[in-house]
């Protein structure tokens, strides 16, 4: 349905700032000593604050803020919501109990991975699905004979993440009376200037955490709250290359950025099924209908997939990002996607996506080809790799419940 | 009298591209050119002083990097420069542009419709797919999958390798695209009208189609497989005119010891015991080329300057029914000051890309029914631009060079030909059409050139003044085109050559046409190019 004419025009300015400024802008602008900026889904987003070093020990150290408001964001609601959601993601949305969230991933028809992302069950016909990618006009197609509106709304709804050991006293110390009861992946609305703040338990580092979402005109009023209950907590607010090393720690995939999206690929044979990206666990096969369903049993039952992903601790200490993964140092077995050098496992980690038999028939004798440019010049090495489970690093304080003070 | 290794019937760019292959590869190449200037459909003249106009095509997208390269043309002076989507004003007083940003593209799309604006990626992708797959053939001989020579069955057999990499879904799309109308297409994407109005254009451009009519779907992706430097997709005005583009062409082909001549209007082929042995100028004086290239049409080359008895019936036949039917008209316009467009904002990069005027299909179908009647459309589509406002080259300073681009305009009103009153009537139809959205348009313009089929025929030559020598559906590409069994350059006459728009790949300022003919012509002689890149790699 098209818009409104002054709808239209009113909106007519956007191209006065073609990076749009998320709701918290203001606050992360003025604590900005690096102006280390990037574009994150049409918004200005930081890449940095103030030392990309220092901002991963506040994660997992102290209590990290880290602004999510570019996450794609959709509402879905109505009597058929659920019935909705169980068609288009492949997790069975009826264990999913009011007031919890799990992560999950839906597919084409063929199968192949379309995003993967959160989806928060708010009331028990109200949803919000958080993901990386654009998804209106398949969400919308997927709602043919169902009873469920569907609304994007990104821009209405501001996003944070607090993460962090002290994540929990910040917390506390803000006033949210009753966050000690919840557990991992639920949720509970609190009340935040004159109107509610959701809070969920969940986050992208494997460590204690929470992330908060409010209508984005109390966004600034929300960072104060949390700045100023946080100052004798350690707070500090990082950018996402301090949080891509944790989410690597915690053996988190990106899209786009360890799996291609389906809707996104050029190239016939870049998608992937969840069982090639591991999201295999996700798949809740009992379920009787879900889109790609039956591609993916029967790429299963026959054995046709193709690849899989796989942790992999490198010897040494030099990352290994975008290295080929080899068999025997002689056969091209994958790509690594991700890596670092993991301060919390003191392992040189990666994530990597393998072409099978490698990774699940022929998981011996990997080695990955670093090429590490040292001033001007490549300094070549072959190092073996050992498949590992993700996560890299596994803490209690994540799921301890009610969490500890710090 | 001197006798010419080759000798080139028309000056324009495939023509030329042609000749520059052959003259590097140590062949004696004479062009003639009909009129006392080179550039065929690409030129710019300068009508009125200190204006040059592209008088003919005004954007470059499709022209070949590699051709650039091999023939230097930078050294000789081309320049393209990318220009910054554009807009279409709608009647309510508002407008949709595209912009090159990603992100602000969605946004302004969003404008109209949230679905949309998400769904351009869907379609930029589904574009992006079939584009890839039809690009690597621009730069090859089309297959003749009647013959059974070994090249060909190799050829056939990439094709179907090609073909074999799409997953079976991708195979029924491509086919359903190849043949599908670009209406039907967008309607599988958008719910905007305005938004499917304002992609559309590509699919009918140059085309005696509408929107609605099957096979325009392939026309669209014509125009979306080009690229500025890498950039797919982009188009960019030539700095100095599309003339910009023959004049480094003619540089280049002289600088390689190539001789041209103007003014030089071929009448007829000459044969001997049915090989062809140089041409006829239009006042008697022979010329004698071991080897005749024609860059004209192939409806103009058979049936105006070869005698038909040496031609095989079935091929004269399916040269009549080639379909390459007038459809579109030109105004160059100088203008005293930028022209105003109150519903952009200010500074509006879109004034420096395409502008239309066009917002739903309806109308874009509509102005299709008058061409249908035999009559210029009475709401035409106009494809607008100001090369000016990004190359100082082409007007005095504050002062603009506008190209309109106007569809449809058939080659015959009501089966009479057109008088110069129906010419300025004509024009009057698309300076209103500008001034309903620019206040005192009408007081900057300073001269225009106002080209209908009749004029676009009698100067450049292009039957019924069709711009692609041929209309770009399924039925005349690959080795349909422009005849079955001679799509690869040669024709039923020895010695005698198609280089120009008629043949695969077909029309638009890409310049592949004229290399492969140089590539299939020096086959035949036995020689090698002396540099001929082959396409770039589709990664």
């Amino acid at each position: 349905m098209m818009l409104e004419m002054n709808t239209r025009r009113a909106l007519q300015s956007h191209i006065a700032t073609p990076r749009f400024e998320t709701p918290f802008h203001p606050r992360i602008a003025a604590l900005s000593e690096t102006s280390d900026w990037y574009t994150w889904a049409g918004y200005k987003a930081p890449h940095s604050v103030f030392d990309e070093e220092l901002e991963y020990f506040a994660i997992r150290s102290t209590a990290a803020l880290f602004d999510i408001s570019p996450m794609v964001k959709y509402r879905i609601a109505g009597p058929d919501a659920e019935r909705y959601l169980n068609r288009l993601t492949v997790r069975n949305v009826a264990k999913l109990g009011t007031g919890r969230v799990h992560y999950t991933a839906w597919c084409d028809d063929h199968g192949h991975v379309l995003d993967d992302g959160t989806l928060f069950r708010l009331a028990p016909d109200t949803f919000r699905l958080c993901c990386q990618e654009r998804h209106l006009p398949w969400l919308l197609d997927s709602a043919i004979g169902f009873d469920v509106e569907i609304e994007e709304e990104t821009m209405q709804i501001a996003g944070l993440a607090l993460q962090g050991p002290t994540s929990f006293a910040v917390l506390c110390k803000a006033g949210f009376d009753g966050i000690e009861r919840l557990k991992p992946f639920q949720l509970a609305d609190f009340a935040h200037d004159g109107g509610t703040v959701t809070i969920s338990r969940t986050g992208f580092t494997g460590d204690l955490g929470y992330e908060l979402f409010v209508p984005a005109e109390a966004a600034l009023s929300l960072w104060d709250r949390l700045w100023a209950a946080g100052q004798l907590h350690g707070i500090r607010a990082i950018g996402y290359a301090a949080l891509n090393r944790a989410r690597i720690e915690a053996g988190f995939i990106v899209a786009n950025a360890d799996f291609m999206t389906a809707e996104t690929t050029l190239r016939a044979d870049r998608a992937r099924m969840p069982d090639e990206i591991g999201l295999d666990w996700l798949v809740d096969a009992e379920k009787p209908n879900f889109n790609g369903r039956k591609a993916i049993l029967e790429a299963r039952r026959n054995q046709t997939l193709k690849h899989v992903l796989v942790g992999l601790e490198i010897e040494g200490n030099i990352p290994a990002d975008g290295a080929i993964v080899y068999h025997r140092k002689k056969h091209e077995a994958g790509l690594v996607s991700a890596a670092i050098w993991s301060p919390l496992a003191k392992r040189n980690i990666a994530i990597a996506s393998l072409t099978r038999p490698y990774g699940t028939r022929l998981n011996e004798d990997l080695w990955v080809e670093i090429y590490a440019l040292r001033e001007l010049q490549y300094q070549k090495m072959m190092k073996r790799a050992r498949i590992v489970p993700r996560p890299f690093i596994k803490l209690d304080r994540r799921a301890a419940s009610p969490p500890a003070q710090f | 009298m001197k006798k010419y290794d080759v000798v080139m019937i028309g000056g324009g760019h495939n023509g030329l591209v042609a000749a520059c292959y052959l003259q590097r590869a140590g062949l004696d190449v004479l062009v003639l050119e009909k009129n006392d200037w080179v550039g065929g459909a690409a030129t710019s003249r300068e009508l009125t002083p200190g204006f040059l106009y592209s008088n003919c095509s005004y954007v470059c997208s499709l022209f070949r990097p590699e051709i650039m390269r091999d023939l230097e043309l930078p050294k000789h002076g081309l320049q393209v420069i990318a220009y910054e989507g554009g807009a279409v004003f709608t009647r309510d007083g508002d407008y949709i542009a595209s912009y090159r940003d990603h992100d602000s593209h969605r946004r302004e799309f969003a404008r109209y419709s949230k679905r949309d604006a998400e769904a351009y990626d869907r379609y930029a992708r589904d574009v992006t797919r079939r584009c890839r797959f039809i690009q690597p053939l621009l730069m090859r001989t089309a297959p003749d999958p009647f013959s059974f020579k070994p090249r060909d069955i190799s050829e056939l057999l990439y094709l179907g390798k090609k073909f074999g990499e799409f997953s079976a879904h991708d195979m029924a799309q491509t086919l359903r695209f190849w043949t599908m109308s670009i209406s039907d297409f967008l309607d599988e994407y958008f719910e905007t009208d305005v938004i499917k109005a304002y992609l559309a254009l590509s699919g009918i451009i140059g085309t005696a189609l509408g929107p609605m009519s099957p096979g325009t779907a392939y026309v669209l992706l014509h125009h979306y497989m080009g690229e500025v430097d890498g950039s797919v997709g982009a188009w960019g005005y030539a700095r100095g005119g599309m003339g910009a583009v023959t004049q480094a062409l003619a540089s280049s082909f002289q600088a390689s010891g190539g001789t041209i001549r103007t003014g030089a209007d071929v009448a007829r082929v000459m044969t001997r015991s049915g090989r062809a042995t140089g041409v006829v100028l239009a006042d008697g004086e022979e010329v004698r080329g071991n080897l005749v290239v024609s860059n004209a049409d192939v409806k103009r080359t058979f049936l105006k300057l070869v005698e038909e008895d040496a031609l095989p019936e079935t091929f004269v036949h399916r040269v009549k029914h080639f379909k390459m039917r007038g459809s579109s008209g030109k105004l160059n316009i100088a203008l005293d000051s930028l022209p105003e467009f109150p519903a952009l904002p200010k500074n509006s990069s879109c004034i420096r890309g395409d502008l239309h005027f066009t917002d739903s299909m309806e109308r874009m179908e509509r102005a299709y029914d008058d061409w249908k009647g035999g009559r210029y459309s009475a709401d035409p589509f106009v494809d607008m631009v100001i090369p000016t406002t990004l190359d100082p080259t082409m007007a005095p300073p504050g002062k603009h060079f506008m190209s309109c681009f106007v569809q449809y305009c058939p080659p015959q009103l009501e089966g009479r030909d057109w008088t110069d009153a129906d010419r300025d009537a004509f024009a009057d139809t698309v300076v209103s059409q500008i001034a309903d959205y620019s206040p005192g348009f009408r007081d900057r313009i300073l001269h225009m050139e106002v080209r209908t089929p009749r004029e676009i025929e009698a100067e450049v030559g292009l039957t019924e003044g069709n711009i692609f020598q041929g209309e770009l559906t399924f039925d005349q590409l690959l080795f349909n085109r422009p005849v079955p069994g001679y799509a690869q350059y040669r024709t039923p006459v020895p010695g005698l050559y198609l280089c120009g728009s008629s043949t695969h790949p077909g029309g638009g300022v890409m310049g592949a046409p004229g290399r492969n003919a140089a590539a299939e012509i020096l086959r035949d002689l036995k020689m090698k190019p002396a540099e001929m890149s082959p396409a770039h790699d589709v990664i």
